[in-house]
């Protein structure tokens, strides 16, 4: 720039911006959960000790419920687009946001999901009256410190709204419509999700061990995504997908930025779904987080990922589809075959839940491999169906988890399994059930999700991915029969596993999440005709 | 080109400024010794030895430096509003009200949860 122009700009009376024209009512779902969480910072300041923690789950479940009744209305209000493809809503907030048909349904889906953990983390009589995190993580466990903490009943309730952030942030992951709108959410939904990590009260160095390690990982996998967006910046010149999109098509500047890019983006979104071989993290993580976290956190995190995922490939980088899809290829079947195989190998339940969840983001990716779009199945509706089983089916499963406990707190070693089906067969059969699902069985949801992922991959030409898929089913069907067989059959370890009593609180979620998983897999109907009105996403 | 001479100077400057302090700084500076200086560097605790029994750590300065830190970002961001607050009209100052909110209620937490009581 030369020195006149320079003082050209300097120069110019300055005009007024003209203010964005926001549409509160459209956003108010993310709204009310941010400002949930807020209130709840509120009330760790000035409720008094006794009354926090229940406050604090009152003010989270009205804040999840309300915003949930406010996503029904927003999305029963949207106007149809109709473009190349169906669609639903639209861009808002001077285009920083999109609520469209998809992005409705991901809210809906993770206020479920936001709901479901809020009543994990809401158990307290597991443990002796005292909820799964521990009130201060630096007293050493059983010290003199810790029982005096626990006789004054100070107690960790911050993680309320600290799931609240992390749930606004998958929600306006799940909906951004700029690069740097996205890199943001994706802060906001993972900075709360590292601490909550590191927040267990039993094995207390596991899982401060498996927040460092998150930590360490997601800040690398952010610095990926950043340095993605810098470059298609430089590509394209704007944030904003329709306009990276524009400039995709008509293929402006040279194709090694945006590739280079695209790249960039693809593996910081990857690590967040736990895609081999970014999936390192994902078993410590999972193992040894507090598993009310790991719930929250192996439904939320995939579900807002995935969606963004599909967002940002479909909607700006869609013109150079064929350029990506390979890369999608490749990882869809090593994350299918790694996860199945691996997963045979595990002698931990968590550790085994983690591997099945990688292997589910490999099927994941053959549905996105599809690139169907327009009528019936749909790479989008496909995988929105997908994630809703999926993450009923997990949270059910790690639900589980937290009730199979001897005296140092949850037994997750699977040998300590055998013969759960005698000490208490209702958790033996929804726990069944559960792994049913994550095979694929018939009458469960995973079925009918898995069906319409490979129906969506089959439309799109995508067979071979299709057969692998397939295949690795197979192996993993082998291994869930077997854990299924130890549950049952098996003769019981000394004095075999020992179930805790919980509170209606997690019982309900047991029976919401059994009931969910087994109504997708007879009647999916429903839910099949919502994701697929949802449509395509609209720019 | 030319226009990213002003860059390139300013990158020669800094580069030879740099290695100047550090080549000037053992010729001039005096060499007094002492135990917290060959220390490695800690913000503000001990880094060695461990406390007893592996037990706690003060984090008091760590504290101080987040909440800096808190209001360090709200006034990264309130500075170019202030210079020209008038151009974003009311919505300007309503939206950044409701920044200052937020960020108030950081604040709020901390002082209500002791951290602003150094002992």
């Amino acid at each position: 720039m030369s020195a006149v122009s320079v003082q050209a700009i300097v120069g110019a009376a300055p005009s007024p911006i003209e203010a964005p024209d926001v549409d509160y009512a459209t956003i108010s779902p993310l709204l009310i959960i941010l400002g949930a969480a807020v209130l709840g910072v509120l009330v760790e300041a000035f409720v008094p000790r006794a009354y926090r923690f229940v406050t604090q789950i009152a003010v989270a479940v009205v804040g999840v419920v309300a915003a949930f009744v406010a996503t029904v209305v927003v999305g029963a209000g949207l106007d149809t687009v109709d473009g190349e493809v169906t669609g639903r809503g639209g861009p808002t907030a001077m285009g920083s946001l999109s609520v469209d048909g998809p992005a409705v349904v991901t809210w809906a889906m993770l206020l479920f999901f936001g709901l479901l953990g809020v009543l994990l983390f809401a158990e307290r009589r597991l443990d002796g009256g005292l909820s799964a995190f521990t009130s201060q993580a630096s007293t050493p466990p059983g010290s003199a410190d810790e029982r005096h903490a626990t006789r004054l009943r100070i107690e960790h309730s911050e993680v309320f709204p600290l799931a609240m952030f992390a749930l606004g942030g998958m929600m306006f992951f799940a909906s951004a419509n700029d690069l740097l709108g996205m890199f943001v959410a994706l802060e906001v939904l993972s900075l709360p999700l590292y601490l909550m990590c590191g927040l267990a009260r039993r094995r207390r160095l596991l899982s401060q061990e498996a927040a460092m390690k998150y930590f360490l990982l997601g800040a690398f996998s952010s610095a990926f995504f950043l340095y993605g967006i810098a470059m298609v910046y430089g590509y394209a010149g704007s944030f904003g997908l329709a306009e990276i999109s524009t400039a995709v098509s008509s293929q402006i500047g040279g194709q090694n930025l945006l590739l280079a890019g695209m790249a960039l983006i693809l593996v910081g979104l990857l690590f967040k779904v736990a895609a081999v071989p970014f999936h390192a993290w994902t078993p410590d993580v999972y193992q040894g987080a507090p598993t009310p976290v790991t719930a929250f956190m192996a439904a939320g995190t995939k579900a807002a990922a995935f969606v963004a995922m599909l967002r940002i490939f479909f909607v700006a980088f869609g013109g150079a589809r064929w350029d990506w899809a390979p890369a999608v290829w490749a990882i869809a079947i090593i994350t299918m075959l790694f996860g199945a195989i691996a997963s045979i190998a595990q002698t931990d339940v968590k550790r085994m839940l983690a591997y099945s969840s990688i292997a589910h983001a490999g099927f994941l990716l053959v549905g996105m491999a599809g690139l169907t779009s327009g009528d019936g199945v749909t790479s989008v509706s496909a995988v929105l169906f997908y994630l809703v089983a999926y993450g009923a089916a997990a949270i059910g499963a790690f639900a589980v988890v937290t009730l199979v406990r001897d005296a140092g707190g949850e037994t997750t070693h699977l040998g300590r399994w055998a013969g759960l089906g005698k000490e208490s067969p209702v958790l033996a059969v929804a726990f069944t059930i559960f792994l049913l699902s994550f095979a694929g069985i018939p009458l469960t949801g995973g079925f009918i999700s898995k069906w319409s992922v490979f129906a969506a991959a089959w439309d799109g030409g995508a067979w071979p991915l299709v057969v692998v898929g397939v295949v690795a089913s197979a192996l993993a069907l082998f291994f869930y029969i077997r854990v299924v067989v130890l549950l049952f059959f098996a003769p019981p370890q000394g004095d075999g596993p020992t179930v805790a009593v919980p509170s209606p609180l997690t019982w309900s979620v047991v029976a919401i999440t059994v009931a969910v998983t087994i109504v997708l897999g007879v009647l999916p109907g429903p839910l099949l005709d919502l994701v697929q009105q949802a449509g395509a996403f609209v720019r | 080109m030319t226009e990213y001479t002003p860059v390139l100077v300013l990158a020669a400057i800094s580069g030879a400024f740099a290695v100047f302090s550090v080549l000037i700084a053992p010729l001039t500076g005096p060499k007094r010794y002492n135990r917290a200086k060959v220390d490695s560097y800690e913000c503000g605790i001990e880094p060695t030895p461990q406390a007893a029994g592996g037990g706690r750590v003060p984090v008091k300065y760590f504290i101080t430096a987040m909440l800096f830190i808190v209001f360090d970002v709200e006034i990264i961001f309130l500075y170019p509003f202030a210079v020209e607050f008038d151009l974003l009209g009311w919505f300007g100052i309503v939206e950044m009200l409701l920044f200052i909110a937020t960020v108030f209620v950081a604040y709020v937490y901390v002082w209500r949860r002791g951290g602003l009581e150094w002992d």
